[in-house]
């Protein structure tokens, strides 16, 4: 295991930035994991600077109105919705 | 009988006529089907029911195929064994008591089993190599930018591709004609699969096919798996075709930068399902950001889990350059690899797995190792080539997948070549 190896506190740090909740058995096991997982992440640091030839071109179409989805069709999987629009929780 | 391959059976006719008429396709279940509830094999979207149809599903309808089901599938993609789907592990026909084969298991499993002539799947690290390799059938990867990918739930969108799998290489050429071709709904698609006929290509004609075996993807791989694989180039050889020995010294690396990406990729995608407006709702009382973490709680398994929060890890200020930047550095290196490799030799091959199918249970507890598994598979989603899976036989009677990677656009070559070994 290496010495930067991630700790308990900054895998609760992560999940909070990508909004999951853990139990605290999700913690110790993803603790334990991410250990080995970033230090086999590790080795890129073996690899040479490479240039990149992208070889992209932008597609682009005419700025035109369109057909889209109902409202209808657009909240039937919502489970809240009023007066046309998804419910949400609180923001704060 | 329950080997669990579907996660809803659905009968969808297609038109009249068309040049799939007749013929019965299973769809992954994370290609969206109007009407038909599209789950991704997970909790969070166990209730969700698209309404509209991906361009591929679309194309199957105009094309006259009947759609019989939404196949069983690792949650959103996210596994190398079938077994993370929420709706439990699928058995492998071609093996029972082992694992199909992720992501895509389900879809082969299908075909494999007959109950349907041939199957799409998507291929974001292997994912329909893999299982076509375990399950004893056909699976193509695509290059990128041949298939749409409007209306499939997105996971690492700079690496995956609807496919198809077929139980012989003509099968699924013939799927791929269908659901080839640019759309103007994919901003990344290319016109060249618009007028294909690549199922006129499988005509098993190798005389003069140049091979290179890359010897990188052969170290460390299963012994039968090896002798099986060199048995199918012997063969190849009796038809004309020669090989040589090629190096990539990219390869590598390819594991963990295709994890870096595709786990940075994911986490991003990812964050649309909070339960507002599709999706497992929490139902408890709280703020926008305690419903939305209870949400993601609830709704998705370990696996997705685990690549949401290191995809966001590698993703966060001060690992950035350390891990994103130099996976990206690392893909360059692989396409430039191939790029030399392909510069002499017309194919490159390999074993699609370096192992036979896992029996199931037996590896889901270490992430790491069934993460080394792919490492044959990989690199072809780095560079954006097609690559195609056959199987080449089987050691203990567990069935063996021989892959070919061509050139970007290049799925005629591999096509021909594939023929020649399931004849």
């Amino acid at each position: 295991m290496s010495d930067d190896a991630v700790s308990p506190e900054e895998v609760r740090h992560v999940a909070e930035l990508a909004r999951v909740d853990l139990a605290d058995d999700e913690v110790d096991q993803f603790t334990r994991q991410f250990a080995d997982i970033l230090e086999y992440f590790e080795t890129l640091d073996e690899v040479p600077e490479v240039d990149r030839d992208a070889d992209l071109t932008n597609v682009m179409r005419p700025d035109e109105k369109r057909d889209s989805l109902d409202r209808t069709e657009a909240l039937r999987n919502a489970s809240e919705t009023e007066d046309g629009y998804f419910k949400g929780p609180n923001v704060s | 009988m329950s080997a669990n391959i579907f996660i809803t059976e659905e009968e969808i006719d297609g038109d009249d006529d068309g040049p799939l008429a007749g013929t019965t396709v299973a769809i992954k279940d994370n290609i969206s089907t109007e009407g038909v509830r599209t789950t991704c094999g997970s909790r969070m979207l166990e209730e969700y029911v698209p309404p509209y149809d991906a361009t591929v599903v679309s194309r199957l309808k105009e094309a006259g195929a009947t759609i019989v089901g939404k196949a069983n599938m690792d949650e959103f993609g996210m596994g190398t064994t079938n077994e993370t789907s929420y709706f439990g592990p699928t058995d492998n026909p071609a093996a029972p008591g082992r694992v199909p084969g992720g992501s895509s298991g389900g879809s082969a499993a299908a075909v494999a089993a007959g109950e349907a002539d041939v199957a799409l799947g998507t291929d974001t690290g292997g994912s329909i190599r893999c299982p076509a390799a375990f399950c004893g059938v056909v699976g193509i990867k695509p290059t990128y930018g041949l298939v749409s990918r409007y209306g499939l739930v997105a996971y690492g969108n700079s690496l995956e591709q609807i496919g198809p799998f077929g139980e012989t290489v003509e099968d699924a050429a013939e799927l791929l004609d269908a659901i080839a071709g640019s759309d103007e709904r994919d901003a990344t698609t290319h016109p060249e699969g618009d007028d294909s006929s690549y199922a006129d290509a499988a005509t098993g004609e190798v005389d003069g096919l140049s091979i290179g075996v890359p010897t990188e993807l052969l170290e460390g791989a299963d012994e039968g798996v090896v002798e099986t694989f060199w048995d199918a180039i012997a063969d190849l050889e009796e038809q004309g075709a020669e090989y040589h020995e090629v190096s990539l010294p990219s390869v590598e690396h390819a594991v963990e930068a295709y994890y870096v990406i595709a786990m940075s990729e994911a986490s991003s995608n990812l964050a649309r399902f909070d339960g507002v407006r599709y999706g497992h709702d929490a139902d408890v009382e709280g703020n926008w950001n305690e419903t939305f973490s209870q949400a993601r709680k609830e709704g998705f398994g370990d696996e997705v889990k685990r690549r949401i929060l290191l995809g966001t890890y590698a993703l966060s200020a001060g690992y950035h350059d350390k891990y994103y930047k130099k996976a990206q550095d690392a893909r360059a290196w692989v396409k430039q690899d191939f790029d030399e490799a392909l510069s002499e030799a017309d194919v490159l091959a390999s074993p699609t797995m370096p192992v036979p199918p896992f029996e199931l249970g037996e590896s889901l507890d270490d992430p790491l190792q069934m993460y080394l598994a792919d490492a044959n598979t990989v690199p072809v989603n780095l560079a954006d080539l097609p690559a195609i899976s056959v199987p080449a036989g089987e050691t203990d009677g567990l069935p063996v997948g021989l892959q070919l990677i061509g050139p970007a656009f290049g799925e005629e070559q591999l096509i021909r070549a594939g023929s020649a070994i399931d004849r």
